[in-house]
């Protein structure tokens, strides 16, 4: 239920940026989500839409950029992707690895029209 | 077209006000702590349990957060401890400048224990930082021992787990290794207390929890205060 105060977080970094970029019109915003973020990406997708629709924002599109659990190996320096919550390393075997991503909520870029 | 890069946390006004109160706890040795659950977990009841087991003088305060009502805030101001409700009118969660505003005019000095009793909710929580020392998420026997896998963001996020209602475990198909193994499977550093706000038992392990990250902030106080 909070992804429509994402939403509306994820238009106002749109309108700080833009503004740096006189006449720029904004077409695209890249939002990395993890797995751990506790965000539903349909329900932000919808709550983004729904929140631009008919406004000057009606033409930004977002772009969710799906970020699954990552893990770091302490013994061999490997990272991997998690998958059905096997944390042990593919490489050595180790199984106490490191969380090192998944749980981020970020802005990555925006497309903007130059004029 | 242009693709101008950016790196920016989506919550980071959040984030920067959550940066603020936990410096400010800090300064005064407060240790803070979120409490999150479903509705119904029993985040009161092991608060109104806590509060009982204080001597008068202990220095501890509780900002309680609902959609709708003060009920929660009437519960526990009966304990005599300095209690105030932050009603929301719909947020489903509390962020950190609600907390900020709630703290207004209320000297966090006087306090070492500052406890947050979130909205009910197993989501939306899980992404405000309120400037808490841990988090923590309780569960009850009545709820599904699947939660933690169905709600990964709010077990990965916390520090402590807190089974709640094992009273009634002879009376609900509730699987207490599964859930202890899904919470794990999500966070393997989960530490997982098991307790019954109703008979009582295991709160003895809940207060010594306690106990322990109490006197782990009270020392690194005393520790800031030796190096300035």
């Amino acid at each position: 239920m909070h992804e429509l105060g994402i939403a509306n977080s994820v238009l106002e970094a749109v309108r700080e940026e833009i503004r740096r970029h006189p006449g720029a019109v904004p077409r695209k915003v890249g939002l990395a989500v993890g797995e751990l973020a506790g965000v539903d990406p349909d329900c932000l997708q919808f709550n983004f839409q729904a929140l631009t629709r008919g406004t000057e924002w009606e033409g930004l599109r977002l772009e969710i950029l799906w970020r699954p659990r990552r893990h770091r190996c302490p013994a061999c320096g490997s990272e991997f992707d998690i998958v059905d919550y096997n944390f042990a390393c593919p490489s050595c075997g180790e199984t106490r690895t490191e969380c090192v991503s998944g749980d981020e909520l970020e802005l990555k870029y925006l497309e903007v029209e130059q004029p | 077209m242009t693709r101008v890069p950016l790196e920016k946390k989506v919550l980071s006004e959040n984030d920067r006000i959550a940066r603020r109160l936990r410096e400010r706890f800090r300064a005064h040795g407060v240790l803070c702590l979120n409490l999150i659950s479903s509705p119904g977990a029993g985040k009161t009841s092991l608060l109104e349990r806590t509060l009982e087991g204080f001597a008068p003088e202990e220095r501890v305060a509780v900002l309680t957060g609902d959609i709708q009502t003060d009920n929660d805030a009437r519960r526990l101001a009966r304990y005599g401890f300095p209690v105030r409700q932050i009603t929301t009118g719909g947020t489903c969660h509390l962020e950190a400048a609600m907390i900020e505003r709630a703290l207004e005019g209320w000297g966090s000095e006087a306090v070492d224990l500052l406890f947050i009793e979130n909205v009910g909710n197993l989501v939306c929580p899980a992404s405000y930082d309120l400037g808490e020392a841990a988090k923590i998420v309780l569960l009850s026997v009545t709820e599904g021992d699947d939660k933690p896998l169905k709600y990964p963001a709010i077990f990965f996020r916390s520090a402590l787990l807190v089974l709640n209602k094992v009273d009634l475990l002879p009376y609900v198909p509730f699987d207490v290794a599964a859930v202890r193994q899904n919470a794990r499977r999500i966070n393997p550093a989960i530490e997982i207390l098991e307790v019954s706000c109703t008979t009582g038992e295991g709160l003895e392990g809940w207060r010594r929890w306690l106990a322990l990250q109490r006197e782990a902030v009270r020392k690194q106080a005393e520790l800031g205060a030796t190096l300035a």
